[in-house]
């Protein structure tokens, strides 16, 4: 798709009202349902306070969509990781026996109302705060972290018309919302006034700093190509099929697969999620920086690291997935906003596999890993796009050359960089195990 | 519209001026950061977007980070109300002196200036033609910069990458020598 | 190659978590309230007196209230208070019999010295574990009725065990019933014209002996259980044969 068309297809599309927008395209009625129905909403309402009425819509759907998405990642996350084990995973909580209901319907639904058991629970746990903690910022950072978090979700495109928030700059909007999630977990080691809080906040610090370099430098690749920061646009430049069956999808182009590694190697430890979860490493630092939080305030840092996560794997299907863009032609009769959580489900379930599989990593492994094999791998990926961009214009023929020297780019350095690293690590033996 | 900027002039300088008054280090830097944030804010207000996001990424995101990693590593002793002594007052009196040479060499230049009423409608810029200016017409800044920063990365990397050799006493991995199975 | 490793990881618990699905042997967890493991023989824990006759248990307790096992107990959780009658007993001996006999479980240390200072084998180390009550005074504190556990019931939870106690009390009787044959043969041969008395020996259960009757705490776990009903189907045999023969070995 050339520039001009997309640069067209945006600014109608930011033009047009959405409720005009969705009434022209020709999208089937499950497509517009979720905005038909907010409009109708919306138009029930008097005129001055309908602006109004339409952001909060926005802002109640993320909260409820995304809420019960935390709470169902909380419960699959916890069989998904059982079951990596050979375990069963919770299966007792089911149905509760209302006092009011003259019967009592049972069954244990699988387990599947562990979350809401867990969140009664933290709601009516006592909320204790150290006598010698700083009272305002001990009770600021839960806030900040979940606030910040739930701020990213505006600009995600969710589905082929539904994008809370359409900004020019909507890239750079979401990694300055992230970048306050750090912040908050500072201030909340900090004032815990507890050394396991303050050591894991100076660890959380470190980390994320030294991800966050990774993590946008493999973002930077996607901006090269698509020369523009709007995530509708880059979503949309990853439309259409090569021979009626292959998506455009930049994790099927040999720079954007590398990113899309580097990405998800960042985003797992932006979410301070295993294996890079040092702030919070239950064994050495008690709980990190949430040793002194009980209550709904642990749970608020527990949700917002969801809230990171999925925010982040939301990210990651925009950029490298397609988006809420069907894999395939005759497949596109599903809504975009199902594909889209599809995806994101699926990289969720990716992110905890690999929790249940890799152990974590030591401090010095872990800013090595980011400094020495992250850094320089993102920046020659970004050399890569840029010669991706420069050979666009090549005949059929060269189209192989082209493929052959991008992979090589990343292919080449990825294999001397893994031998340099790994040649001072033997082969290791061991006494004791087989 | 210009209430919301009072409103963000207020936060900014309340919050720097807090800063400055307050005598808890982390505090101070804490509204030092929300001072920044207060600048964003104000980016925003004016509709420069992108300038915005690049503020609070940079400096609310990293430069905060940088800030609070030097007050904690600095800080000799554990108290954390550290109590300052008193300035002299000569002391005082000389930091008078320059404020207020500051102050009027900038009113100075502020008065000095004619401003050009601004355009009837203020500029919209997209994230692209920001790029391409950058680009064009300041691309050789930007090569310093980019060149600079790169310069301080590879630095970095490289302190980063030796102290294992100078480190030996730390266990390590590779200083281990691999075992022999009996 | 870096990162073979792992993906090489990622395929182990990959195959964990396809195989934890049609793999019954890969999962080793056991939901306890609906799944029990089986208890080693050897398991035991609270003791608890034996009567020989289901139908009756307080009436054949082979306890005759000699209070040795109050005096050894180390946290001193049993209380017997002694009746001021006799009864006969399973043997249709004249005995005293314990009029109250308790055992506080919230203070018993499965220490098993009752067991071992029981001159008569009337007390026996249990099986059971979930004595969980909503009372800790009266829900922990048992008492005779509650404690009173037929013969069948220690076969099944002991069989080894059980075997060798009954063959040891067979013996006595027999060596008893000989004793009073001699007896009475030399007191036939002293008074000739006398018959000799002959003396009733119930070794075992009974027929009749049914779960139903085991009250407290072993009620409401035992009432389930198919052995102890399988026990009353299959009655040992009449007379002064021991039930030991019947009883399976623990191997089988």
């Amino acid at each position: 798709m050339s520039l001009s068309t997309l640069s067209s297809q945006l600014s109608t599309a930011a033009t047009a009202s959405s409720a005009a927008a969705a009434a022209a395209s020709p999208d089937s009625f499950l497509e517009r349902a979720p905005l038909e129905l907010r409009d109708w909403a919306v138009n029930l309402l008097p005129t001055p306070v309908q602006w109004l009425a339409h952001h909060l819509i926005t802002i109640v759907c993320i909260l409820a969509v995304f809420g019960l998405f935390f709470a169902f990642t909380t419960i699959a996350e916890r069989k998904l990781l059982a079951r990596l084990q050979n375990r069963l995973g919770p299966n007792r909580s089911g149905l509760p026996k209302l006092s009011i209901l003259p019967w009592h319907f049972k069954h244990t639904l699988f387990g599947l109302s562990q979350p809401f058991a867990d969140a009664i629970k933290a709601i009516t746990k006592e909320d204790i705060v150290p006598a010698a903690a700083d009272k305002l910022l001990h009770f600021l950072a839960p806030v900040i972290v979940v606030a910040f978090s739930l701020m990213t979700f505006a600009v995600l495109p969710f589905g082929r018309n539904i994008i809370p928030v359409e900004l020019d700059a909507a890239l750079l909007y979401f990694f300055a919302a992230g970048a306050a999630t750090e912040l908050a977990i500072f201030m909340a080691g900090w004032s815990s006034r507890n050394k396991y809080s303050l050591l894991a906040a100076m660890r959380a610090l470190a980390q994320l700093i030294s991800y966050e370099l990774p993590l946008i430098l493999s973002v930077v690749p996607i901006v090269l190509v698509t020369s523009t920061l709007s995530t509708k646009a880059i979503v949309l430049a990853q439309s259409g099929w090569t021979f009626g069956f292959l998506p455009h999808w930049f994790v099927f182009t040999p720079w954007g697969f590398a990113g899309f590694i580097i990405f998800l190697i960042a985003a797992l430890a932006e979410s301070n999620r295993s294996p890079f979860d040092l702030p919070e490493a239950e064994s050495e630092l008690v709980a990190g920086h949430l040793t002194e939080y009980s209550g709904f305030k642990y749970a608020l840092f527990f949700m917002a690291e969801y809230f990171g996560l999925t925010a982040l794997s939301g990210l990651g299907v925009t950029l490298f997935l397609g988006g809420w863009q069907a894999p395939l032609p005759f497949l596109e009769f599903i809504p975009s906003y199902l594909w889209f959580m599809g995806k994101l489900i699926c990289m969720i379930v990716f992110f905890i596999w690999v929790r249940g599989t890799l152990l974590r990593l030591r401090i010095d492994q872990l800013t090595r890993l980011a400094w020495q094999f992250l850094v320089p791998l993102a920046l020659l990926n970004i050399a890569n796009a840029a010669f991706w961009v420069l050979t666009t214009q090549w005949s059929l023929p060269l189209q192989f050359v082209r493929w052959g020297v991008s992979a090589a780019i990343v292919v080449i350095p990825f294999i001397m960089m893994g031998r340099a690293l790994s040649a001072s690590y033997a082969p290791r033996s061991y006494r004791y195990a087989p | 519209m210009i209430p919301a900027l009072f409103l963000i002039a207020l936060l900014m300088l309340g919050s720097a001026a807090a800063a400055m008054l307050l005598r808890n280090l982390i505090h101070s830097a804490l509204l030092l950061i929300v001072s920044w944030a207060g600048v964003a804010a104000f980016y925003l207000w004016a509709g420069a977007e992108f300038v915005a996001f690049a503020q609070i990424l940079v400096y609310v995101g990293a430069i905060s980070m940088v800030v609070l990693f030097a007050v904690l590593l600095t800080r000799q002793n554990q108290i954390i109300d550290t109590v300052i002594e008193p300035a002299s007052r000569a002391r005082a009196a000389t930091a008078f002196t320059v404020a207020a040479c500051v102050a009027a060499v900038f009113s100075a230049a502020i008065l000095s200036t004619k401003f050009h009423p601004a355009a009837p409608e203020a500029p919209t810029a997209s994230v692209k033609e920001i790029g391409l200016t950058l680009m064009n017409e300041h691309g050789g800044a930007l090569l310093i910069v980019g060149l600079i920063l790169t310069v301080a990365l590879l630095g970095a990397t490289i302190l980063a990458a030796t102290d294992r050799d100078e480190d030996q006493s730390q266990p390590s991995d590779a200083a281990l020598p691999p075992k022999e199975t009996p | 190659m870096l990162g073979s490793g792992i993906i090489n990881g990622l395929i182990v618990t990959a195959k964990n978590f396809v195989g934890s699905y049609h793999d019954p042997k890969r999962m080793v967890t056991v939901e306890y309230p609906e799944q029990k493991t089986v208890l080693p023989e050897n398991y035991r824990n609270f003791p608890f007196l034996i009567t020989e006759n289901a139908t009756d248990p307080m009436g054949t307790l082979r306890c005759v209230a000699c209070q040795i096992c109050e005096k050894e107990c180390p946290p001193q959780c049993i209380i017997i208070e002694k009746s001021k009658d006799k009864k006969p007993d399973a043997n249709g001996k004249m005995q005293i019999y314990p009029a109250i006999f308790g055992i506080d479980t919230s203070v018993c240390m499965s220490c098993q010295i009752c067991v071992e200072v029981c001159p008569f084998d009337a007390i026996k180390m249990d099986k059971v574990f979930e004595i969980a009550a909503t009372n800790r005074f009266e829900g922990l504190f048992l008492t005779r009725e509650q404690l009173a556990k037929p013969n069948s019931y220690y076969h099944e939870i002991h069989p080894v065990e059980a075997a060798e106690v009954d063959e040891r009390l067979t013996a006595e009787r027999k060596a008893a019933e000989e004793k009073a044959k001699a007896a009475a043969a030399a007191k036939a041969a002293a008074a000739a014209a006398k018959p000799a008395v002959p003396v009733t020996v119930a070794g075992g259960s009974l027929p009749g002996d049914r779960p139903g009757q085991m009250l407290g705490l072993q009620s409401a776990n035992n009432s389930a259980d198919p052995g102890l009903s399988r026990a009353s189907a299959t009655p040992p045999g009449p007379g002064s044969a021991p039930p030991a023969t019947k009883t399976p070995t623990p191997e089988a």
